[in-house]
């Protein structure tokens, strides 16, 4: 009995690396043709499924040049409405290409992936911005000031926020959010800012249902103690609780973070799904999760090999992320 | 009230939110100035309670229960009757005169000199040489200075059990308050702190007015000037500490320090 309880316990722990190491090395695996393509310059490079000719020494010929030198160069390309080229079919064309392959140029098609990493960055990065401070509002509010008969309605509400999937809301985002916000700053009814605002309210009942865990952990005999030096209230959740409770409400904070970053549906109904940089926070734009969401189903060889490349960036950085958060801000916050 | 006295609690009962009955009936305690007074009894008597009820601490949980009266003698010869003190502020102000230490160590979650300081701050005290002087003095006064002196960035949660227990005495102290409440200090230390803890009430003593909350009847004997017994809500005895444990005049009283109950 001790023997299989023990080995039990020893393969469900190793069951969780192999999977964690398997995935990685998928991941790797399907994305070699791309890192191979593209190297580390992927990450800078804000084009997706845009050909550009290469010349014999495998330079890139800057567009205007190489189109310069094309005749009928006005219509050998067409972008459709999210930047995936459709190859014009005109014979003249095809007579291009296969001049230019005699001359040593060949075509090639780039994806880069600034657009969606950037994109899933600031819309976490709004998304904390906007959900940390509310989110601390709510647990002091249920574990300090709020009297006894609402604490447990108003927590069982935050509990049934969190059960809310995450379809819902962007739908909700979509259809009443997204236009309210737009109505308010202006710009398209799907952007960055509503893409991190709905990922904002998102995970507010996450981060207070677990700080407010972490903060009722500070034991009452503390907190008597600061009021009998003369502390207000205030000033014991600022100065007692906060301190006391830092590593839980971090853990909050990290394990929205990593929510945040990865969500897809909610995102991908609010954020436009445009290969575009945004210049202003009111303008759509794309992410990791929902570049890999809209475009897995049409994608074959190297496109493919990029979305696998993607993802693998996704899981590197969302591992870092939690890694460095966990052993920065938990080992400081411990001292 | 008496010149002599500190602190007079004139029949005062409370009772806990929620609770049928009041948990303390009718108290009369007078607490003597530069003296100490010990509370003894068996667990769930009431001694606590008492105890907390005299710097309003029990006023963070709503829906407590006062009748009677706590006064207080103030600086200025005046006597108030805490227990009509209602504004936040006044309370502060109460238990920065009325400061309490528990039977946990409770430092802050911050580092040594700064635990000293947080209370000066928030009476006010703003310049850095003030308060340097201040948290000496007081960690002086804790027996503490020697030991802590090169580490006073140091986060307090790294002294032993012992030294965060003086570490609390010297925040209480730091403050300058008329009355220190001592919630069974000892409780939870090891023989060796007891001691130093005990011989630090003793020389606070001279300057200020202790009321303690034990369960060690020896430590009682030991350290006290005037004690209470206290039994079931109700307070039994009070006389000096050599009357109660020599020749108490209340039969339960006896039984108690003979150890019959309790």
């Amino acid at each position: 009995m001790e023997k299989i309880f023990s080995r039990l316990s020893w393969f469900s722990a190793t069951t969780v690396l192999l999977v964690l190491l398997a995935t990685l090395y998928v991941l790797y695996v399907q994305a070699k043709p791309a890192i191979d393509a593209y190297g580390w310059k992927f990450i800078l490079d804000p084009r997706w499924g845009v050909e550009v000719a290469i010349d014999e020494q495998g330079r890139e010929i800057p567009r205007d040049e190489f189109f310069h030198t094309e005749e009928n160069a006005a219509g050998s390309m067409v972008l459709d409405e999210d930047g995936i080229p459709m190859e014009d079919e005109t014979e003249t064309g095809q007579a291009d290409l296969e001049r230019n392959a005699e001359a040593g140029v060949t075509i090639k098609e780039i994806y880069g992936g600034l657009v969606p990493i950037v994109g899933s960055v600031l819309s976490t990065l709004i998304a904390m911005a906007f959900s940390i401070p509310i989110a601390m509002g709510i647990a002091v509010f249920l574990s300090e000031i709020s009297i006894e008969a609402l604490k447990t309605p108003v927590g069982v509400a935050i509990e049934l926020l969190a059960a809310i999937p995450s379809i819902i809301y962007g739908m909700w985002g979509l259809f009443f959010f997204g236009p309210f916000i737009a109505s308010i700053f202006g710009g398209s009814s799907v952007s960055l800012l509503v893409a991190g605002l709905v990922l904002g309210v998102m995970v507010i009942p996450f981060m207070a249902a677990l700080s407010r865990d972490a903060i009722n952990t500070t034991p009452d005999v503390l907190k008597e103690s600061a009021y009998a030096v003369g502390a207000t209230r205030f000033e014991v959740v600022k100065d007692i609780i906060f301190p006391y409770a830092k590593t839980g409400i971090l853990g909050s904070i990290i394990i929205s973070l990593g929510r945040a970053l990865g969500e897809t549906m909610a995102v991908a109904f609010v954020i436009g799904g445009v290969y575009q940089l945004a210049e202003h926070v009111t303008d759509p734009t794309i992410s990791i999760p929902v570049a890999l969401a809209n475009n897995f189903a049409e994608s074959s060889g190297l496109s493919l090999a990029a979305l696998y490349y993607l993802a693998f960036i996704l899981f590197v950085v969302s591992f870092v992320i939690i890694f460095l958060a966990k052993e920065f801000l938990l080992r400081r916050a411990k001292v | 009230m008496d010149a002599n006295l500190m602190m007079e609690v004139k029949d005062f009962s409370f009772t806990y939110p929620n609770a049928p009955k009041p948990s303390l009936k009718h108290i009369n305690l007078r607490v003597v100035k530069n003296r100490i007074t010990a509370l003894i009894g068996p667990s769930g008597c009431g001694k606590s309670t008492l105890l907390r009820a005299m710097n309003r601490i029990h006023d963070l949980y709503p829906g407590c229960k006062y009748e009677g009266a706590i006064n207080l003698q103030c600086v200025d010869g005046s006597v108030k009757n805490i227990l009509e003190w209602t504004k936040e502020n006044d309370l502060i102000r109460l238990r920065q005169k009325v400061g309490m230490i528990f039977q946990k160590p409770t430092p802050f979650p911050m580092s040594i000199y700064d635990n000293i300081a947080y209370g000066l701050k928030l009476q006010g005290i703003r310049s850095k040489s003030e308060l340097d002087d201040r948290v000496e003095e007081a960690l002086r006064d804790g027996a503490l200075w020697n030991e802590v002196k090169d580490r006073l960035k140091d986060d307090a949660r790294g002294l032993s059990g012992g030294q965060q227990q003086r570490l609390c005495i010297a925040r209480s102290v730091a403050l300058r308050p008329d009355v220190i409440l001592f919630d069974e200090p000892t409780s939870a230390l090891d023989p060796i702190s007891t001691v130093a803890i005990e011989e630090m009430i003793m020389e606070l003593r001279e300057q200020y007015t202790i009321c303690i909350v034990t369960h060690n009847m020896q430590q009682a004997a030991r350290i006290s000037d005037y004690t209470a017994f206290m039994y079931l809500g109700e307070l039994i005895e009070y006389d000096e500490t050599d009357t109660i444990f020599t020749n108490p005049s209340q039969k339960q009283t006896e039984d108690y320090i003979t150890g019959r109950f309790g």
